[in-house]
Formats: C-alpha cells, sequence, structure tokens
C-alpha cells in the first residue's frame, strides 16, 4: 500500500516536534528516515502507529484520508511498528507471542488454536525468509532472531506497511546484514517498509528513497545513488560534520593499564571475564569491540573498582588496584564514563552543577569538609558548560532536561575536569547524533594527545574503526583478537566479533 | 515566570490538595446529614441550604478550635487577665503541642526518605526515645534541673539513633529489607516499653497500669508562662532542627551523598560514594530524630512514660513527608495542618457533635489527593510540570 503523510504537525508545550512535515512511501518500496534524536522521528511514527494524534496534517493510506484514535485502529489499517525495545514475553515460545493478542479460537469454548497459528507462522516465516523455530522460547533466542519474531508479529496482523524503529541498535554487523536481506524481500513481496535510524550508512544500503528530519521539518528528501554520506550528515545536522575525526598516528608510551589472566564474575557467579591479557599505552587507544554481553560490562566493572576481581591481576601506573574501591580508583586518575548515562553517570533529579562535581564533590574547592561551597561549584560547573560547550539554560537546570548528547557532555566535562591518567569509556556515544559524536571523539583523542591512555568499549564498529589504534575483539570472555588499525577492517573485526576465528 | 511565582509553584499541589479535601469532606457532612436528608422531598432548596449552613458551622468549629475565637481574644486585649488568656491561647498552644511530635518524625521520615530508604519504623524509634529520656532523666533526677533535662534529651537521640541504626546496618550489610525490618522493630520496641516499665526503676508502684513514675521533676521550659498553656520549646527546638536539617541536606558534602543515593544509587556507586554508608547514616539520622521527637514527648507534653505516648506519629510522619514533598519546610507546615485537624476537630466535636472521624477521613482525603498530583492537576486543569523534560525523555526513550 502507498502511505503518504501530509503537514503533519505536532505541538507539544514548549517543543514544535513535528512541523508540517509531509512523507511518502510507495507500495514494495523502503523509506528510510534519517534524523538525529529529538528531530521528531518518533513523534511523526507514534503519530502514525495512532498513538499521538496531530494537531493538524493528513494520513493517507492509498489515498485514502485516515484517523486513528487509538494503535489498534493503526494495526487494523494495515500498519504494523516494530519497535526498538521488543515487546514479547520471554516465558512464551515463539507461536504464542506471536499470535498474542490476535489468536486464531477453536470450539465451543474459544480456546487457542495453537496449531493454525503455528501453521501460520511457519507460512509466513517460509514466504518472506524469517527463519525461526516456532517452539523455541524467546529468553533462549539471540536478539537477532527476537527481532524477527517481531516482524513476524507485524506480518501475522496482516501488516503492509511495516515501520521499524531503529531496528539494528541491537544487532551484530552480521544480524544487520541479514535484517536487510529481510527488509529488501518483504519490499518485494510488496510489503511498504519504514525504516527509521541516524545511522547513515544503513539507510544508504537499505532505502529506496531517504527522508531527513531536522528539527522537527523536513530537511529534504533524497535518492541514495544521488547522495553521499557527507550529504546526509549536513542535512541532519545542518553544517559540515567531519564524520571520521581525523587523529595522527599514535605515539604509545610506557603502559597505564596492565591486564594479566584476569577473571571476572557476573552477577549470577558465571564467569563474564576469563582470562583477559592486555595492556593500554598513554598515549594510544584501544576499542573493545564486541556484541553486547561478552563480558565488557564486567571488564569495565572491575578496572573501575565496581566489581571483585576473581583472579588475575589488575594494575593501573604499577599499582595493584584490583578490588580497591571506586574512589580510590578515581582519585589515581582514572576517568570512566559509564555504558548507561542515565542509569550510571548522571542523576536525573539533580542540576548540572551537582552533577558536575558527582565525584569529586569532597574535594576542595568543593567541599570544606563539612559544607558544601556552593559558589565555587557553581563557578567550576560554569566553566565546564563553557568548555564542553553544553547547551543548557543554566548550570542549576535539571540535566534529566538536557538532550542526550549533553547530558554525554556533562558526563565527559566531568570526568576529563581531573588530571587524567587513564580513560575508560564504555559505549561513550551510544544513541548520540553525529553532531555529538563528532564532538566526543574529538576529546577523547585530545586527551590520547595529550598523554592519557585510552580504553574504549564499544558495540558499534564504526565508531570502533574510528578511535582504536589497535582493535581488541572480546568474544564470550576472551579478547579473541588484537588488530592493529591497518589490520582492522569492517570485515575482520565484524568477524571476529561473531565467534569466527 | 516571575521568580515569586516559580517559588509557590511547589505549594500549588498541596494547597489545592488540601482544598478539595475539604470540598469533598463536605459532601460526605452533607451526606451522612440525616435531618436535612429527610426535608430533601418536601423542601428540596431548605435541605440544601440547611445541610450547607451546617457544614460550614462545622468548619468553622473546626476553624475556632484549631487556631482560637477571635472574640476570645478581643475579651483577652480588654480585660488583660491571665485566665482570659490562657482561654483565648489554649487551642493555638494545643495545636502546635499537637504538632510538635509530628514535625520530629515527619522530619525523621523525610530524611529517610530522601535517601529513599523506607523507615516505617518511626513509632518505634519514637517511643525509645521516649523510654530513653524517662530512663535518663530518672537516673539524673538529683542533678541540676537543665543537666538532667538535656540528658534526657540525649537519651532520646541515642535510643532513637539505635534503633534506625539496626535496620540500616542490616541493609547495607545483608540486604535486609529497610520496611520489614523496621516495621518489625516497632512490635519489639513496644515490647521492650513493656518490660522497662514492669522495672521498679521507672514504674509507679501506686498505679496498677504499666505507667512510669511522674517526671515532674524536670520539665521542658514552657513557651508562654501562662497556667494551662501546655506549649513548650520543643516546638521551637523542632523549628530549629528542621531548619538545620534542610541545612544538613543541602549544605554539606554528607547532604549531598545523602540526596545523590536517594536519587540514583547506582550513579551514587559509580561516582565513588559509599552507599551502605549513606543508608546508615540517613537511618542514623532518621531515628535520632524520631527519638528526640519523644524525648520531648516525654518531657514537655505529657509527664509520665508509658505506652500512651505515641498515638501513631510515626506512620502519620509517612503521610507528612510525603505531604512536605520530604523538604523540611515542607514537612513542617504538613505537621501544622495535622496538628490543626486534630485539635480543631476536639472542637468541632463539642461544637457540632460530628465525630472526630471525620477529621481522620479528611486528613486521609488530603494524603489521597496529594498522592495523586495528577488528578490534582486535572481537576484545576493545571499545566504539567516541565514539559521540556517530558518531551526530550519520550524522545530520548525511542530515539
Amino acid at each position: 500500500m502507498r502511505l503518504e503523510l501530509r503537514e503533519i504537525t505536532k505541538q507539544f508545550p514548549g517543543v514544535l516536534a513535528n512541523d508540517r512535515i509531509s512523507i511518502s512511501a510507495d507500495r514494495g518500496k523502503v523509506l528510510g528516515l534519517l534524523g538525529e534524536n529529538g528531530a521528531g522521528k518518533t513523534t511523526l511514527m507514534n503519530i502514525l502507529s495512532g498513538l499521538y494524534r496531530p494537531d493538524s496534517g493528513e494520513i493517507l493510506i492509498d489515498g485514502q484520508a485516515r484517523t486513528f484514535t487509538d494503535p489498534a485502529d493503526a494495526i487494523k489499517a494495515g500498519i504494523g511498528m516494530v519497535h526498538q525495545h521488543f515487546m514479547l514475553v520471554p516465558v512464551f515460545d515463539v507461536v504464542a507471542s506471536v499470535a498474542l493478542g490476535a489468536e486464531p479460537v477453536k470450539g465451543f469454548l474459544g480456546t487457542f488454536d495453537r496449531a493454525s497459528a503455528r501453521k501460520r507462522v511457519v507460512e509466513l516465516s517460509t514466504q518472506y525468509g524469517l527463519d525461526v523455530d516456532p517452539g523455541a522460547r524467546i529468553e533462549d533466542l539471540p536478539v537477532g532472531v527476537r527481532q524477527r519474531v517481531e516482524i513476524l508479529k507485524a506480518l501475522y496482523r496482516k501488516s503492509d506497511i511495516l515501520v521499524l524503529d531503529e531496528p539494528s541498535a541491537v544487532l551484530t554487523p552480521g544480524e544487520t546484514e541479514e535484517l536487510f536481506e529481510i527488509i529488501r524481500g518483504l519490499a518485494a513481496g510488496g510489503t511498504t517498509v519504514i525504516f527509521i535510524t541516524h545511522k547513515l550508512n544503513e539507510v544508504l544500503e537499505v532505502a529506496d528513497t531517504i527522508t531527513v528530519l531536522r528539527r522537527g521539518r523536513v530537511a529534504g528528501t533524497v535518492l541514495p545513488r544521488e547522495t553521499t554520506r557527507a550529504e546526509l550528515a549536513n542535512l541532519m545536522v545542518g553544517r559540515d560534520v567531519e564524520l571520521t575525526v581525523s587523529r595522527a598516528p599514535a605515539k604509545p608510551r610506557e603502559v597505564v593499564l596492565d591486564l594479566v589472566d584476569l577473571a571476572v564474575r557476573d552477577d549470577r557467579g558465571g564467569l563474564a571475564v576469563r582470562g583477559i591479557n592486555l595492556q593500554v599505552h598513554a598515549g594510544e587507544i584501544v576499542a573493545v569491540a564486541g556484541v553486547q554481553g561478552n563480558g565488557q560490562t564486567e571488564l569495565v566493572e572491575a578496572i573501575t573498582g565496581l566489581r571483585r576481581v576473581d583472579s588475575g591481576s589488575l594494575t593501573v601506573g604499577g599499582e595493584v588496584v584490583q578490588n580497591a574501591t571506586p574512589r580510590h580508583v578515581s582519585d589515581m586518575g582514572v576517568a570512566h564514563i559509564p555504558e548507561d548515562r542515565s542509569r550510571d553517570g548522571l542523576i536525573a533529579n539533580m542540576t548540572v552543577a551537582e552533577n558536575y562535581i558527582l565525584d569529586s564533590y569532597h574535594r576542595s574547592p568543593y567541599s570544606s569538609g563539612v559544607r558544601l561551597n556552593r559558589k565555587a561549584i557553581a563557578e567550576e560547573a560554569s566553566k565546564g558548560v563553557r568548555e564542553f560547550d553544553i547547551r543548557t539554560p543554566s548550570v542549576e537546570t535539571h540535566v534529566g532536561a538536557l538532550s542526550g548528547g549533553n547530558q554525554q557532555k556533562v558526563i565527559v566535562a566531568r570526568e576529563f575536569s581531573r588530571p587524567v591518567k587513564l580513560v575508560v569509556a564504555a559505549q561513550p556515544t551510544r544513541g548520540l547524533d553525529v553532531g555529538s559524536i563528532e564532538y566526543i571523539h574529538r576529546r577523547i583523542i585530545e586527551q590520547r594527545d595529550a598523554g592519557a591512555a585510552i580504553l574504549i568499549v564499544s558495540t558499534e564498529l564504526d565508531e570502533v574503526l574510528a578511535l582504536g589504534d589497535r582493535v581488541a575483539v572480546m568474544y564470550a570472555g576472551q579478547i579473541v583478537g588484537v588488530l592493529s588499525s591497518e589490520q582492522a577492517t569492517k570485515e575482520a573485526v565484524g568477524m571476529l566479533m561473531g565467534g569466527v576465528h | 515566570m516571575s521568580g515569586l511565582r516559580r517559588r509557590l509553584r511547589p505549594l500549588l499541589v498541596p494547597v489545592l490538595a488540601v482544598l478539595s479535601a475539604f470540598v469533598v469532606g463536605s459532601l460526605f457532612l452533607m451526606l451522612s446529614d440525616l435531618k436535612h436528608l429527610a426535608m430533601i422531598p418536601t423542601d428540596p432548596i431548605g435541605a440544601l441550604t440547611g445541610a450547607m449552613g451546617d457544614v460550614i458551622n462545622a468548619y468553622r468549629a473546626l476553624l475556632l478550635g484549631a487556631f482560637g475565637d477571635p472574640a476570645k481574644f478581643a475579651l483577652a486585649f480588654e480585660q488583660g487577665t491571665p485566665k482570659a488568656w490562657t482561654t483565648a491561647l489554649r487551642p493555638i498552644s494545643e495545636t502546635l503541642v499537637a504538632a510538635t511530635p509530628l514535625m520530629f518524625t515527619g522530619l525523621a521520615i523525610a530524611v529517610s526518605f530522601r535517601t529513599s530508604v523506607f523507615n516505617i519504623g518511626g513509632d518505634g524509634q519514637f517511643v525509645l526515645g521516649a523510654l530513653g529520656a524517662s530512663i535518663v532523666a530518672l537516673a539524673l533526677r538529683d542533678l541540676p534541673a537543665p543537666i538532667t533535662l538535656v540528658g534526657a534529651l540525649a537519651g532520646g537521640v541515642l535510643f532513637g539513633a539505635l534503633w534506625g541504626f539496626v535496620p540500616g546496618f542490616l541493609k547495607a550489610r545483608t540486604g535486609a529489607h529497610e520496611v520489614i525490618t523496621t516495621i518489625m522493630l516497632n512490635y519489639v520496641a513496644l515490647q521492650i516499653v513493656q518490660l522497662a516499665l514492669r522495672t521498679d526503676f521507672l514504674r509507679q508502684s501506686t498505679n496498677s497500669q504499666p505507667i512510669s513514675k511522674v517526671l515532674d521533676f524536670v520539665r521542658v521550659p514552657l513557651l508562654i508562662p501562662l497556667p494551662g498553656l501546655r506549649l513548650h520549646w520543643g516546638f521551637i527546638a523542632a523549628l530549629v532542627v528542621a531548619a538545620l536539617i534542610s541545612w544538613f541536606l543541602f549544605k554539606t558534602t554528607k547532604g549531598f551523598e545523602l540526596r545523590s543515593a536517594g536519587q540514583n544509587l547506582t550513579a551514587a556507586r559509580y561516582a565513588g560514594m559509599s552507599a551502605g554508608g549513606s543508608i546508615i547514616l540517613a537511618m542514623v539520622v532518621s531515628g535520632a530524630l524520631a527519638g528526640l521527637g519523644g524525648a520531648f514527648q516525654v518531657m514537655g507534653s505529657v509527664t509520665q512514660m508509658s505506652n500512651d505516648v505515641n498515638s501513631g506519629y510515626g506512620w502519620t510522619a509517612i503521610a507528612l513527608a510525603l505531604l512536605g514533598g520530604t523538604r523540611p519546610g515542607g514537612v513542617v507546615a504538613a505537621a501544622l495542618l495535622f496538628g490543626a485537624l486534630n485539635n480543631g476537630g476536639h472542637g468541632m466535636q463539642v461544637a457540632t457533635s460530628i465525630p472526630l472521624d471525620l477529621l481522620v477521613f479528611i486528613q486521609a482525603l488530603v494524603i489521597m489527593f496529594v498522592a495523586a498530583p495528577d488528578l490534582v492537576r486535572k481537576i484545576y486543569r493545571l499545566r504539567p510540570p516541565k514539559p521540556e523534560v517530558a518531551a526530550t525523555a519520550t524522545e530520548g526513550a525511542s530515539a
């Protein structure tokens, strides 16, 4: 079916989220919807899926105007959503998960007709090449397969228009390739696909047309073969962006971080890090690549004093730090950019200034022992805000009110406000737009050039390749390969990430 | 928005909640008004006006009972006799006496809530504080009165702090949930008081009830030197403590740790703060405040230690902490409101024969409306707070 949105406008208090946005996608075509966080992509999709109602504008399906009062209307009209966070019941099997809410029933009592549900699931999965075991339990499935189940769910509800919201965020490079195959197959079969993302490469690879949103408006609609990454980035941000921050070759000096046969257990007591040997030198960036959940979180927590080391040794600048307190580690000059900024790095209901001093509040000039020195705190925080170009109304604004990019800048500003010997940065640019990514990468490289040792942990291949002077790939709790930046190609790292070596 | 309006904005919802509670309360007053209900078939307008008149009378009696009668104040000014002044001032004095223990326990609970520790043990900490004060007072009765008094108050603080430390320590060390442990320790505290009141050291030998000797040899000084007015310096102490707690939470390094741990324990831990230390400190401070409240109660408002020194102050405190938005100033205001309702309710009961239970009902409505701020905002068509936060939050969650 052909989908068209015409002049959609949606105002929230203080924010014009969508300002006369028009997009269209023909039957069997893939529309890439590209934009930074806060550009209005999600609001637009919530309007399309019936969660919000537009203030003005219309939704046309095959030329007919439709209004959706709730998500059920949108589903009836043939619109299927695959959310970034999956909506599946972990203990159900695939058939039950797909049929849930639209179960075929049989008999007098109207019991769940599992056999016919299963038949449809198998039909759909063969028809569209969505390879899943219908009897498998959701919790046993890898993330990529769970996503296929979500797509099956939409198809099962006879969706002719499929909306995918940031679908690659949770996938490995290999799984992303498979997803693109599936999308192409769906389009060939007549499904209209809307693919929402902030990743330039992906829209270029899979979309038939690309509409770029910026600050609630359409910044441009282009064809992939007629555009470049640089042009797309410019449309997204509104200025030229350096996609890969240039850096001089590393000049590694003495070893700062030294891991020897390091083993760390996860919360359930299983070994998450299984004997890692790795050195990070002053003046170099080592990027640890790997799919989420291969022990990177536990590794970072062990280095920063948040998790006990099971065996092996861990030294920073020659000093043994295994099982030191987080404060001791940070006092030694270790900066930590945690992987989940809102959970680990910031206190949303406290001000920018308070978050700026979160790990040095007990030191001069912020504290006199008993009392906090409000004036010094405000002054230093204002300095950080200026230096790191943090967009905030004031240092007394709650940090939760800032955009993701600015929140991350608060953390980076805080961590780099102290003398730094080692930087441990986990997912430093997760969920950020290209402009903020550029900025944070540049700051990290500055720290390297100033002589700090840098350990980056990232699941983003682009980031690993852009920053790593050496790339270490982690798989199942071990380092399965360390590549120099010349050896580290997308293919080589991707293979190691998938456990092929 | 101007500075003043921004400052007053947090007050809007609680004030409207109180107003709503009185409006809904008046509906129930009318519905329980059998005399006027019976009149509806014959004289509906008369029934309505009559019922509304009764409601107004009841609320008037409530106000007079809580704050005093202007006519009596006028009389006191005219006559100037101590007796006339006592009569005029007694309602407000009793309101403040009723509010004093609530201020202490409310502050105690607010401190713990700020740290995201749910101290449900205010009751136990309060009675043990009262017990501690009584024991120290009796032990030091031969010393000069000021020493005895300070010792007794310190005893209350110590007992209360100890009773806060135990669940705090258990949570920090073993993860034992403080809601369970503090509730259970309430019962233990009550039994300790029972046991202590059986000892010859405490017990008043002439009384068959478990009640202590009269502790009138040392009292917290009265605020107004008129016979019959019980208001004592404990009330001023509560105000001072509220200011101190406010300073502690918002201006000190330790207070920063407590607030950080309360808002986001993970981030506090990542920033190098000791989560266990914050939990223990919050529980100790919380227990100490409740204990001090108990000490002032037994050394000021009543003169004998018994299980009756406490009437659910630790429980009401939970509502007060929420009503006051866990801000010390807010808690003081909430405690004054509840003190006024409790005390004014007696006046209303005497004047109109409306049972005191209605006041409990109105208190419950206040709590309900405060607990459902969205409901209050809907009723009065207020804008939701901080729309820009909501907008970025939704974008961030899915984009």
